[in-house]
């Protein structure tokens, strides 16, 4: 029977070669290398729900009163994106588990792109002749950002609103052409054009994941191309041969079943932890405010460089050349986003290093790049707490002014000095190390024969 | 001749006959692929009860959901992920005891083809060694190019009037227009007491626009420090400002004023943003937080009715800067 | 560290956190109740508990003191606004919340279990208003027909500090506190006084009828529509990000440690 479709298939397309070669292909194992593929299937679970919630979202500003299941807001005014959203949570049948289970994919989506791009990183699989697979990575990273971002203002709740405001100020906030800028985009100043909405809508189901998709196959088959990297094998030389398990049978139930445990967890926190109850948070409006309005929480690190600048617009001659949201909404995530992506290539110049690398490094084992990456990772998160401090304040009573000053002061001097203790610890690992090889080494010689 | 053919024909079957024959062997006696592993009949039980489970919840969800249980969305998600979990623990499990995991060893790919690179390049260069006149081709072609892929990302710009930044320096508010509450009911001088703040909206205007709302309060006139030429814009002391913050464009809608001014910081009006702070009484100015502007005044008057109105447009364009926020009032 | 070393660590850690705990919830030194068990009538008991409390900060006949001197009772600075014309309505919010008395001026007066008891609190309450004048003590009757009304109104004046479902926040200068302890009578009370940096909304602007409805939609924000499941303290994103950081990636991060293999050493 399977014989059949087997021939069936190889017959109408070829691909008989292909598929042995597919079935048979070897990856290395190791738990961080499955870090990548639990993004993958978050993407999955978030394009299958996504699919759902397009079914009943309206993409629309113009106003309609809401007469539903939610008494809080029965009678009040609200625009129909809004309204689609509270109906899509009370009155569609298993709406809300999609809907969440959709908002929870996308923050487990992110997180795992991040401590995905941690471990490729610290082991150095970016470097020759994987950069290209790096650089699509963390366009992925930051197009992920921009596409968890307009999907969560789509709802046009209290929350994302504010949120969708201060987009736009730090559009407006780019030297010379911010206002032209935010025109393009909003068609007219905040809060834009009526075509605002469905253009943001369209950027969010089609455009950024058909990018994302895109990068996403080119990632994969990159990746297939030049092979997963290893960690060294004391058995083989591990720069020319690499010693995986082939995709079929062992790595199928093993994949298939981290996917479906990925799904899982993600709908298990999609019925039973709430998030993003926009019903409560009312409608947005221009002239209206919530104490505490946070954005996603990869968006955190914005936030706070966007608190811990001091004021000042950089102002020429009553030209005013740098809005103030610049340095902490624009700069600040461009300078990290150039430090990703030329990483790889300021690494082969300091190091000297042009070789092609099959082999992963121990982090131990790069002790420069691994202080730095410490030292840089410390700096986003700091600036990321920063973000949270009027939480820290109301949870833990630390002054929040307090808080601002140690921040500025310690964005500078805490990341130099993770990098140089983590420098110093990688060191002494190694050392250790050494020093236990020697000791063994002298055991086997003092064996008697 | 015959008898020839005839011996050459048996040949030939019987070659054919000795061909098919090896091949059946050969299909019998395969090399084995993939390696093999003992069989684990009580792991196998587990993941078939594991997976017979999976399909109980799974049909739980249907049961559920036509059912219209309280607390649908738990018990759906409760009864979905749990199936998920069990199929995929299934897989898991079967994956560490019986499906076979083999060790393969495989070589890299080599890193650069150059006997291809180089063919390529010949290619390339083999195609156009006959062209004479390649430079102008070259140049011809970047003109088309350059000048089409302009022509076609042009249309873009019709997304907004990019070029027209007139619409910032706009603003509902002019001369005489009335303040107005949120039910739309004018307000008066006498309505606005101290130690609150009020949201206002023009008139008869549109509301949803950054420049609509205004934040007003009134301030004792001995703590009154309006910035020149400012003098006459708070009669009363009553002032009105921008409810939208100079920084990032959110809603300022917090008041905090002191029970007890000797003990107590002064009146302020704050973004719950990022906790711009803006003094109401010297014309908006920043106390505290990122705000690189003062939140832009608008003046008011109090007119023979004893309503609010505005007395102008505001001392500056509102909402977040941009290049040319400095240069201009806004116009009405 | 030895094992024995890390569990008296963790025994000093745990003995200081509750001795603090227990420490803040002591009333600050100095209140002192009325001897001979209180069988005075109401304003003469309420004349002696003022006297030993609150005249050194707001003065004997309620005056006010405007400039801080340390002539305080209990060694605080004494400073204090005028009480003269509050009625019965602030010192009956102040004392029942437990915010007054306060251990300096300026200080953010804080919930906490009341330092006085029932009988007491009338006592001082009838005594305050004695000085003349003032509202009484309101009666709000909080109408559970137009919630929607209610949010409009609480979104407008109030979310602003207190969040939108009255977590609270912060402001510059100050706490803001939640709303989830609060009586329909306290939020009436706050309401009119405007305590320490909070607007003080007068019936011009926030009508009693208006009160009302943002009682309401106060008192159904205790306990929001949690259709999702677990809450998480309906503060929006924050947990949220914790939970899909503390809960799911390491759950699955395991799950990756589980299925993959590791290095061998």
């Amino acid at each position: 029977m399977i014989r059949r479709v087997i021939r069936f298939l190889d017959t109408r397309t070829g691909s008989a070669p292909l598929l042995r070669k597919t079935l048979r292909y070897a990856f290395p194992d190791h738990w961080s290398f499955l870090l990548g593929e639990v993004a993958l299937y978050a993407f999955v679970v978030l394009v299958a729900t996504g699919i759902y919630l397009t079914f009943f979202f309206e993409p629309s500003t113009a106003q309609t009163v809401y007469h539903g299941a939610y008494r809080p807001l029965q009678g009040m005014e609200m625009s129909k994106a809004y309204a689609s959203v509270v109906h899509i949570s009370f009155d569609v049948k298993a709406g809300l588990l999609i809907r969440q289970t959709h908002h929870w994919a996308a923050d487990v989506f992110i997180a795992a792109i991040v401590l995905h791009l941690i471990r490729v990183f610290f082991t150095g699989a970016y470097r020759k002749p994987r950069e290209l697979t790096y650089l699509i990575g963390v366009m992925m990273l930051f197009a992920a950002l921009l596409e968890g971002y307009l999907g969560y203002s789509l709802a046009d709740d209290l929350l994302s609103g504010m949120g969708l405001a201060i987009g736009y100020a730090v559009a407006m906030s780019i030297p010379f052409v911010g206002a032209n800028l935010s025109l393009l985009i909003w068609g007219h100043p905040f809060p834009g054009d009526p075509s605002f909405w469905p253009r943001m809508y369209i950027g969010h189901v089609l455009f950024l994941p058909v990018l994302i998709g895109g990068l996403l196959a080119a990632h994969l088959a990159l990746v297939a191309s030049r092979h997963h990297t290893q960690f060294r094998r004391p058995t083989i030389p591990s720069e020319r041969k690499l010693i995986g398990i082939p995709t079929f049978p062992g790595q199928v139930p093993r994949s298939l079943g981290l996917m479906i445990a990925v799904a899982g967890v993600l709908v298990l926190l999609g019925g039973l932890v709430q998030i993003n109850p926009i019903w409560l948070w009312g409608p947005y409006h221009v002239y209206d405010g919530t104490n505490g309005a946070q954005p996603d929480w990869y968006l955190g690190w914005l936030i706070g460089a966007l608190r811990l600048v001091p004021h000042f617009d950089v102002v020429v001659w009553n030209r005013t050349l740098v809005p103030n949201p610049f340095w902490g909404g624009a700069l600040f995530p461009l300078v990290v986003l150039t430090a990703l992506l030329t990483w790889p290539w300021v690494e082969r110049r300091f190091t000297g290093d042009r070789r092609a690398h099959n082999v992963l490094d121990r982090p131990r084992d790069a002790p420069v790049r691994t202080a730095i990456g410490a030292g840089f990772l410390s700096l986003v998160v700091m600036i990321f707490l920063a973000g949270a401090s009027d939480r820290a304040l109301v949870f833990l009573g630390i002054s929040y002014i307090s808080q601002v000053w140690a921040y500025r002061i310690g964005v500078w001097i805490v990341p130099i000095l993770i990098g140089f203790v983590t420098w110093r610890f990688c060191l002494a690992l190694r050392a250790m190390e050494e020093v236990q090889a020697e000791q063994e080494a002298a055991v086997r010689s003092a064996q008697p024969d | 001749m015959n008898e020839s053919n005839g011996r050459s024909r048996w040949k030939l079957v019987l070659v054919m006959a000795l061909a098919f024959l090896r091949g059946i062997r050969r299909r019998e006696e395969r090399e084995p692929i993939v390696e093999e592993r003992g069989g684990d009949r009580r792991a196998e039980m587990v993941v078939a009860l594991l997976l017979l489970a999976a399909a109980a919840c799974a049909v739980m969800f249907v049961v559920v959901y036509a059912l219209d249980w309280d607390n649908l969305t738990q018990w759906l998600g409760l009864c979905l992920g749990a199936s998920l979990l069990l199929i995929a623990a299934a897989l898991i499990y079967a994956g560490e005891t019986f499906v076979p995991t083999e060790e393969l060893v495989e070589e890299y790919p080599a890193i650069e083809h150059p006997e291809e690179q180089e063919a390529i390049e010949q290619i390339g260069r083999e195609s156009v060694a006959g062209f004479t006149r390649k430079r102008l081709l070259v140049g011809a072609a970047s003109a088309a190019g350059a000048a089409l892929g302009i022509a076609l990302v042009v249309p873009a710009a019709s997304f907004g009037p990019f070029l027209d930044t007139e619409s910032f320096y706009y603003s509902p508010w002019r001369r005489d227009r009335r303040l107005v509450d949120e039910e739309g009911k004018p307000y008066r001088a006498e309505d606005i007491e101290y130690d609150t703040f009020y949201t206002a909206f023009p008139e008869d205007a549109y509301r949803e626009e950054l420049a609509a709302a205004l934040v007003v309060v009134r301030v004792a006139p001995d703590e009154l420090e309006m910035p020149p030429g400012r003098e006459h814009w708070a009669p009363e002391g009553i002032v009105a400002y921008s409810k939208v913050c100079t920084h990032a464009g959110c809603a300022v809608a917090l008041y905090r004023k002191p029970l007890f001014a000797p003990a107590e910081p002064s009146p302020a009006l704050v973004c719950p943003c990022h906790y711009s702070t803006f003094n109401p009484a010297d014309g908006g100015s920043v106390i505290f937080g990122p705000a690189g502007r003062d939140l832009p005044q608008l003046p008011l008057l109090v007119d023979s009715e004893g309503e609010l109105r505005a007395a102008g447009n505001f001392s500056a364009p509102v909402g977040p800067s941009f290049w040319g926020v400095r240069t201009r009032r806004p116009t009405a | 560290m030895s094992r024995r070393r890390k569990a008296l660590l963790a025994a000093v850690l745990v003995a200081g956190f509750a001795a603090a705990t227990v420490a803040r919830a002591q009333p600050p030194s100095g209140i002192v109740h009325a001897p001979g068990g209180g069988k005075q009538k109401q304003l003469q008991l309420g004349a002696e508990l003022y006297a030993a409390n609150c005249s050194s900060c707001h003065g004997p006949q309620g005056e006010g003191v405007l400039e801080a001197n340390n002539r305080g009772a209990g060694d605080i600075t004494a400073q204090g606004p005028p009480l003269q014309g509050v009625g019965e309505l602030a010192p009956d919010f102040y004392l029942r919340t437990g915010r007054m008395p306060l251990d300096h001026a300026g200080e953010e007066p804080e919930r906490q279990r009341p330092l006085f008891n029932g009988r007491e609190i009338d006592a001082i309450t009838a005594y305050v208003a004695s000085f003349g004048g003032g509202p009484k003590v309101p009666d709000p009757k909080p109408d559970y027909g137009s919630l929607s009304e209610g949010m409009s109104l609480f979104t407008e004046h109030c979310a602003g500090c207190h969040q939108i479902v009255g977590e609270g926040g912060y402001v510059t200068g100050a706490k803001v506190p939640p709303l989830q302890h609060a009586t329909p009578t306290e939020i009436a009370e706050a309401v009119r006084i405007g305590p320490f940096l909070m607007p003080k909304f007068p019936k011009s602007q926030i009508s009693d009828e208006d009160l009302d409805k943002i009682i309401a939609y106060v008192m159904t924000s205790k306990s929001p529509e949690d259709a999702g499941g677990f809450g998480l303290g309906h503060i929006g994103p924050v947990p949220e990000g914790m939970v899909a950081w503390l809960v799911a990636a390491v759950v699955l991060a395991g799950l990756c440690a589980v299925i993959g293999g590791r290095l061998s050493s």
